[in-house]
This record gives C-alpha cells, structure tokens and sequence, in this order.
C-alpha cells in the first residue's frame, strides 16, 4: 500500500468534512480497499467523527473493506438481465467461487459483486469481469469464462 | 480556441465552422454507446481509422466516435452521414467493405442493412427504417453527427445558439415564463413543472442558488440518460446554463454516475472547452452573466438519485433524504435554494428557447409536452433506446418501434418505473404515452425506463425481484419502508414459491397502505407500489399461488 | 417570533412559529406516541409512530408530527381509522423484533396490535437510533454508530472509544427501548477489552 499517496490525499483534503465521500472514492481508487487505519486516519484528518467516517464507509456498496481479489466479477441483476435469466448465473458464479455477492476468494483471485444496472441492457444476461463484458451468459458459460482469469 | 465575449463572435465562430465542412462530405459515426461498445465497436472503430487510410480516403471522409445511436439491439452500429445509411451489427471484418463500397464507391452494402423480420425487406436509411422512422428524434438525433467531445461539432447543429439568445434577446424572467408556457415538466420521475419549480428557486430568498443535473439514472433498465449525456454533453450543459440564468444561479452541480469512464470523459471535455470559448466560467459570452460547474459522484446506491438525498451527498454527508416538508427548491445544499432536474429535462431547455415554447408546445399532448426519451428492453424484438412525442400510444412503441416480441410470443405485460412503478396488461396498449394517463392505470412513466414481458413471464417473481432490489437500496432510516419491504418481501417471496397462506393478500395490502403512507421519502412510498399494480392486474397469479388446504 | 394558531383534534392551539406539531399537541396536553423522540436530540422521524394527518389548504396527508412544521390554519388529527391503522402496523413491526419492549407492549395494548402479526426477525434491534444520536448530540463522544443500510443496517459499539468512554458513562443504557444496547456492548466488551468486564458487572 502507498502509504505517501495515502498521506497526500488526505493532506489535500484536511479539514473539509465536507469531502468526506469524495476523499474515500479517490483512496479506494488509489489502494483498491479501505482498512479500518486508513479509515480512523481520514477521520482524523478531515476533522469527521470516526463514527461518521465508518457510517459512510459501509453504507455504500462501492466501499470496500476487505482486500479485494485480483479479478473482479460483476453480474448484472438489474430487472432486464434478470428477466433473461440473470440470477441463475449470479448463482453459478457463486457456485463455482465458492463465495456469495460481495465476497471475496480465500486465495484473494476473485471478488463477486452483484450489481447496479450498467445500462447495457440489450447485451444481458451480462457478466463484467475487469471491465470486459460477456454478454448473453447462460450458467453454462460462466465456467469457461473465468477459467481464463488467473 | 480564442474566448469568446459576445454573441457576434459566437455566431462568427459557428459561420466558420460550417463554411469550412461541406455538408456533402461523407463522414462515419461509430457507435460508441454501452452496448455498441460491449459488442466491440472499438475494434471496428479502429478498423475504419486503419482502412480509410489504408485506402487513402482520409481526406475525404471524417470517422467519429459518438454517442448511443439508439437502436442498441442491432449494435455494433454504423451510420454513414449525410445520407444517413444505417449499417448494423458491424464487425472489423466487415470494414473494407463498407469503406470501399460504400465510401469510395457510393454503393450500398446489402447485408449489412436493416431487414424486416417478417417481410425481409430491406432499408438502408434512416427514414426507411421502421425502428428509426416512428420516432421523432429531437433529443437524440444528433448523435449520429457529432462527436461528443468537439464543441465544434456542436456548434455545426445550432448548439449555444439558444443560449446567446436568452442571454442577449431575453431577461431571466423571460426565459423562465417562456419555460412556463412551454409547460416542461421533469423527466426524471416526477413529472413535476420544471417551470414551476425553477420559480420557486427564484423567488425564494438568498443570494447564492444552486442549479443541479441529476444523472444518477439509478432506476435498472434505465438507460437513456446515459445514452444522452454521454452523446451530446453540450446538450444538457447548454439548458443547465440557460435555468440558472434564469433562476439566478452562479454555481451549479452535476451529480453522476461513478462507474460510466467515457460519460465521465466527456463531461469533463464538455465543460473543459466551454470554458476556454466562454461558453461557462466568468462573464459569459460577455454578458455580464457568470456561472460555473462542479462535477460530483454517487457512490452506487440508488436512493442517492432521490433529490434530498443527492444534495446530503454533494455536501459530503449520507445520502438520506430529508422529508418533503422542506422544499429543496428554497432549501437544499447547504440550505440554499437548489433547483435539481434531470439530465433529459435539461437536455429540452435549449430546444424551448430557441425554437419558442409555441413550437413546443405543439408536439405532445395537452398536459404532457414534448418528446421522451425510452430504455426499450426486456422481450421486445428491438431493445435500444427510442424517441417518441407524448401521446404516442404504447401499441406504437411496442410494434410499430420496437417490432414486437420476439420469439413470436405474446404481450402480457408493459412496466414502467422499475422499483418504484407499475405493469399494465396488454388491454391497456392504446393508452397514450402521457404522465397523468400511463400515472391513471397504475404505470407511471418514471424515468422512462420500458419493460417488455411476454406470456412466460412470472409477475410475482417480478414484483419479488423489485422488493428484493429495494431492500437492498433502502437506507434503512425509518420503520415503514425498512421493515414493510423486509416483511413483504418474505411474503411474497413464499407466495413465489407457491407456499402462500390464506390472508397473505390482505396482509400485503395493510403493509403496502402503511409503507405509501409512513415512509419518509418516495422510495419507501413508492417501494410497494409495482405489488399495487400486480394485485391490481395479476391477482391471479397470487391467488394460485395461495394454499387452501392444510399441508401436511 | 410570530404566533400561530392551528387546530389539533378540534382544540385551537396557538403556538410560537417554528414548532413542529409535536411541540405543540404537547403544549395543548394532546399526547402522540413516540419511540425515536428525545427531548434533548434533533427530531429524527424514523420510526413514524407519530404519524398524524394534517389537512392544509384543502388537501390531507399523512405526516411524521415530530418533523413536521406548524402552519397557520392547520387541521390535525392525531387520531383516525388510518393514523391508528398504521401505528397499529409499525408497532407490529418492530415487535417483530423486540415483542418483549415495555414501551412496545403497552402501545400495542391501546392500538390493539398483535405482537406475532410477523415471524420473529434475528435482531431484537429496533434502530431507533437514540444510542447513536445520544452520544453524538449530547455527549460529543460518537462511540456507537450505524452501519451498513436497508434491511443489513445495524448499531455499532466502537470498540476503540467504547474502550475508554463508556464505563463509567453509561447514560444512553437506559434509553433503549429494547435492552438490544446492553447486549451489544457486554458483547463488545467481552470481544475487544475483555479486563474491563469485571468492573461492568459491579457498576452497571
């Protein structure tokens, strides 16, 4: 973890309560999660009540605060991928990480996140892993797909 | 790019823009939409740039990137300009084709056109195809002819010509009556007077006000907000400029979406370039009017696009929303008086200023003015987004548009509003598209988001799904949509399984009238309200699912 | 200040403007049922039991009375077939999680709520948030906080504030409606500064 980059940001945005969510999106966007340290320190520098702080923090789904896997993968499950069938390879994905939404492998290779509509609604069922779309998953696709993520 | 200070220069500007492009000249619009882009339009924007050149044509034939075309279904898409030849589901390897036939040699590529599903006949262009023919594409249609991050593209179809217009030939209270009498109302939901709202933001005390664009387009299947601002950012920037020279406003806010890069990009080029042109900043156009834009980020929950809850959130604070007792439009951001609107509502500012809100008011129908902008999806043959005046009726979108279902099944059901809305049967499809009406029979526009669902669809698992979906968004503040949508969930959930019990109905009706009645903000007023319609419309498929007998 | 007068269940009430209608059917002896208000913290209007009708400039709507502002002219009722049909409902659903709640039975006793209306949820928490808000407000020393939100939200002790600040504090105990705040921080204690415990168990 950089932690300099961790300190310049924070620097940047001392004593601004105000800056609160944006000063957490650039950090998860520096150091990809959000430990707990990191937290009580931007409390501390944005002059925010810790409790604050870790309100916010888990409040929104885009905050982690766990290390993360080195791949994320995405299913979409809003109404339109739904309707054709998206849940089923949000629970084959499940299934065959061995992990549900939200969590991450034990040896940190992936993250799964059920997730927002991205708007994309004529490609569902819609699977993003690192950003690449795989669209019209079926269950039995979802296997194949992820294999070729290290 | 010289700054400019006066509505002469503007006009000088845009006169030099277009005497130097020869209208005649061939130019390439690659879609580079969401769905355009899953498909890999990149890849075949890469293969024009590299065959266009390989076949020494650069000097005549200008490729572009653009926004959403609309007709996501048939993406990759590719549209020849100024004829307006409608290529579809391009691939890289069809490239060399198109630029040798096509660019170089005036012929039409067969297979790549439009070809009707039930008559095979074919149509090249724009206007002979049924998809692109119905509508009326006000909002939308210069996507296919300008690269979202040249101002210069912008200026070429008219844009900040409305824009000089209230700035030198009308007042502030001009504008705002002439918004008035076009009777613009909101296209993010509420279909609230902009006019009216812009008002009371103006009239309300204080020196410092806020104008706001809400581009969080949380509701799923809504994605035409996106398809907007990220084609033709100017667009909306344009009407943000012209309401808060109306309302009085010298800073204004832009709340978007975290997860969209290239909507993020050229929000930033947009106002980037405007501000070197003098188009946003200090003194604008030398008018003595300044104004400037701040770009913020949800942080991926829904209930961050409710306007209360936006503005906690462009303090820095949780996005709760606050109860509705304190207008926003006199106190909002930091109490101040903040008039939000959508991105599609802004988008039809310029529009109504430059053409008249005579002009406006003439498309529609006699409460709903306009055009709106559609998320076509579910089952529908052509899903995309589409443009269509109000009063067009929801028979003409599904059919006439949206070539009707595929797979050859059956209408069951339309739904509009997502989470916070309703689905009407197929009895329903000669009503208009219009808020009061489609509001009447249960389906409220909402953001414009249509859902499409055929014979097999299971509509308690649908109204499953958007408690499940809430549940999740709520912000859990207070008890009636906290715990109403935790309770009707479980239920409805069991009717799904067909495990339903005598009285769960009516237990579902007491939570829905307490949750519409209790809850602080709209979400949890509205979260039952897709279950409403589907008692309404599809009790039967509750009542099937309820037990009579003791099960063992 | 200017003075306002408005109708509360037929009485003429006059009231300084700026009160909300809360304040003032107290003022007037009208009592309306509370669970998240406290006297000494900002109104929060989360758990909606003080929803009221009020009626002004023809129309009706349904309100929460603790946020709501007074108007001159108002009409409320504090009672009605619907007012007493939704507190009846939210009560049955906090006592889906805390049916033992002194404050929760004895409404649910004039309301005529039925305590197993629902299955009984996991957490006997009803987040009125007064522990939270107490410690903000009031003793400026933030040790619980909310977390997470929509049907995962819960309370928190902060282990590394609690460690220090609330043995001898203790002031928001008696608050909670449901004793939920005593478990979570005998918990908290136990798992994050476990030496202290023996000095709870005498003092509390």
């Amino acid at each position: 973890m950089d932690h300099e980059k961790v300190d310049q940001i924070l620097d940047e945005h001392q004593g601004k309560p105000g800056s609160l969510i944006h000063v957490l999106m650039e950090l998860q966007g520096e150091i990809h999660w959000l430990p707990r340290d990191v937290l009580m320190k931007v409390g501390e520098k944005l002059q925010v009540p810790f409790r604050q702080v870790l309100q916010t923090a888990t409040f929104y789904k885009t905050f982690r605060l766990e290390p993360p896997g080195r791949h994320e993968v995405h299913v979409c499950t809003g109404t339109s991928c739904h309707v054709r069938g998206g849940r089923r390879v949000l629970e084959k994905a499940g299934e065959v990480l061995g992990i549900a939404p939200g969590e991450t492998d034990a040896q940190s290779r992936f993250t799964l996140v059920e997730g927002n509509c991205l708007g994309c609604c004529t490609l569902g069922p819609e699977m993003i892993v690192d950003g690449e779309h795989h669209s019209g998953v079926t269950p039995d696709d979802v296997e194949d797909i992820l294999k070729k993520y290290e | 790019m010289t700054r400019m200070s006066s509505a002469a220069e503007l006009e000088k500007f845009r006169e030099d823009i277009l005497s130097s492009r020869d209208p005649e000249r061939l130019s390439v619009a690659v879609c580079s939409g969401t769905a355009c882009l899953g498909r890999g339009n990149a890849g075949v924007l890469r293969a024009f740039e590299e065959e266009i050149k390989k076949q020494s044509l650069g000097r005549e034939v200008d490729v572009r990137a653009t926004g959403c075309h609309g007709f996501c279904e048939r993406g990759p898409n590719v549209v020849i300009q100024p004829e307006e030849i409608c290529y579809m589901e391009v691939s890289p390897e069809d490239v060399p084709e198109i630029v040798s036939e096509t660019l170089a040699g005036g012929r039409i590529v067969d297979r790549l056109v439009h070809t009707d599903p039930d008559t095979g006949e074919k149509g090249a262009h724009a206007n002979e195809i049924p998809f692109y023919r119905n509508q009326v594409r006000n909002l939308i249609g210069d996507n296919t002819r300008i690269d979202p991050r040249s101002l210069e593209d912008y200026l070429a179809v008219g844009g900040y010509s409305a824009l000089s217009r209230a700035l030198f030939e009308m007042d502030p209270r001009g504008v705002l009556e002439e918004v008035k009498k076009a009777n613009l109302r909101g296209r993010g939901g509420g279909g609230f007077p902009a006019g009216l709202k812009w008002e009371t933001a103006r009239n309300a005390p204080g020196d410092e006000k806020y104008v706001i664009v809400n581009g969080h387009e949380g509701e799923p299947g809504a994605f035409m907000d996106r398809a907007l601002f990220t084609g033709n950012p100017h667009r909306v920037l344009e009407g943000l400029i012209i309401g808060a020279y109306a309302i009085g406003s010298g800073r204004g806010f832009i709340y978007t979406r975290h997860d969209n890069p290239p909507l993020v990009r050229n929000i930033n080029t947009a106002l980037e370039k405007a501000r070197e042109a003098g188009l946003l900043g200090e003194n604008i156009l030398g008018s003595g009017f300044s104004f400037d834009v701040e770009v913020h980020f949800d942080v991926g929950i829904f209930v961050s696009g409710e306007s209360s809850a936006l503005m906690r959130s462009i303090e820095g604070k949780n996005p709760e929303p606050r109860p509705k007792y304190i207008r926003t439009s006199v106190s909002g951001i930091w109490n101040r008086p903040s008039n939000l609107n959508n991105v599609e509502t802004w988008a039809n500012v310029s529009q109504i200023i430059g053409k008249g809100a005579e002009w406006y008011a003439g498309i529609g129908t006699e409460r709903s003015k306009g055009t709106k902008l559609l998320s076509l999806s579910g089952v529908i043959c052509n899903t995309g987004v589409v443009e269509v005046p109000f009063g067009t009726t929801l028979r003409e979108i599904v059919y006439d548009i949206g070539g009707g279902i595929r797979n050859g099944k059956k209408l069951k059901a339309v739904h509009f509003g997502g989470p916070m809305g309703g689905s009407v049967p197929e009895r329903f499809l000669d009503t208009p598209l219009d808020f009061d009406e489609m509001s009447r029979i249960g389906a409220p526009i909402g953001a414009g988001g249509m859902l499409v669902l055929d014979e097999d669809a299971d509509m308690v698992e649908l109204t499953r799904f958007y408690l499940d979906f809430l549940t999740n968004e709520s912000c859990g503040k207070c008890v009636p949509c906290r715990e109403g949508i935790r309770q009707m969930l479980k239920i409805v959930g069991r009717i799904g399984r067909g495990e339903g019990r005598p009285g769960d109905i009516e237990l579902l009706e007491e939570i829905a009238e307490v949750s519409g009645a209790a809850s602080l903000c709209s979400l949890g007023k509205t979260a039952a309200d897709p279950l409403k319609g589907a008692l309404r419309y599809f009790r039967d498929e509750y009542e099937a699912n309820i037990l009579t007998r003791e099960v063992e | 200040m200017s003075e306002i007068q408005l109708q509360i269940d037929g009485k003429e009430v006059k009231v300084e403007e700026g009160m909300t209608v809360l304040e003032a059917a107290r003022k007037a002896g009208i009592d309306i049922p509370t669970l998240c208000h406290h006297e000494k913290l900002e109104p929060y209007g989360g758990c909606r039991l003080c929803t009221v009708e009020v009626e002004s400039r023809g129309r009706t709507k349904t309100v929460a009375a603790c946020l709501y502002p007074v108007e001159p002219d108002l009409v409320v009722r504090t009672r009605s077939e619907r007012v007493d049909r939704i507190r009846k409902m939210i009560l049955e659903l906090l006592m889906a999680h805390a049916p033992d709640s002194p404050q929760l039975v004895e409404l649910a006793r004039e309301y005529g709520a039925d305590r197993n209306r629902f299955e009984k949820e996991t957490s006997f928490c009803v987040l009125c948030g007064l522990c939270v808000r107490y410690c903000a407000e009031v003793r400026g020393k933030n040790a619980i906080s909310f977390i997470n939100r929509g049907g995962q939200r819960a309370i928190a002790f902060i282990p590394e504030i609690a460690a220090t600040e609330c043995w001898d504090c203790k002031e928001c105990f008696p608050l909670c409606p449901t004793s939920y705040l005593q478990a979570a921080y005998a918990l908290t204690e136990a798992l994050s500064f476990p030496e202290r415990s023996s000095r709870t168990s005498q003092g509390a």
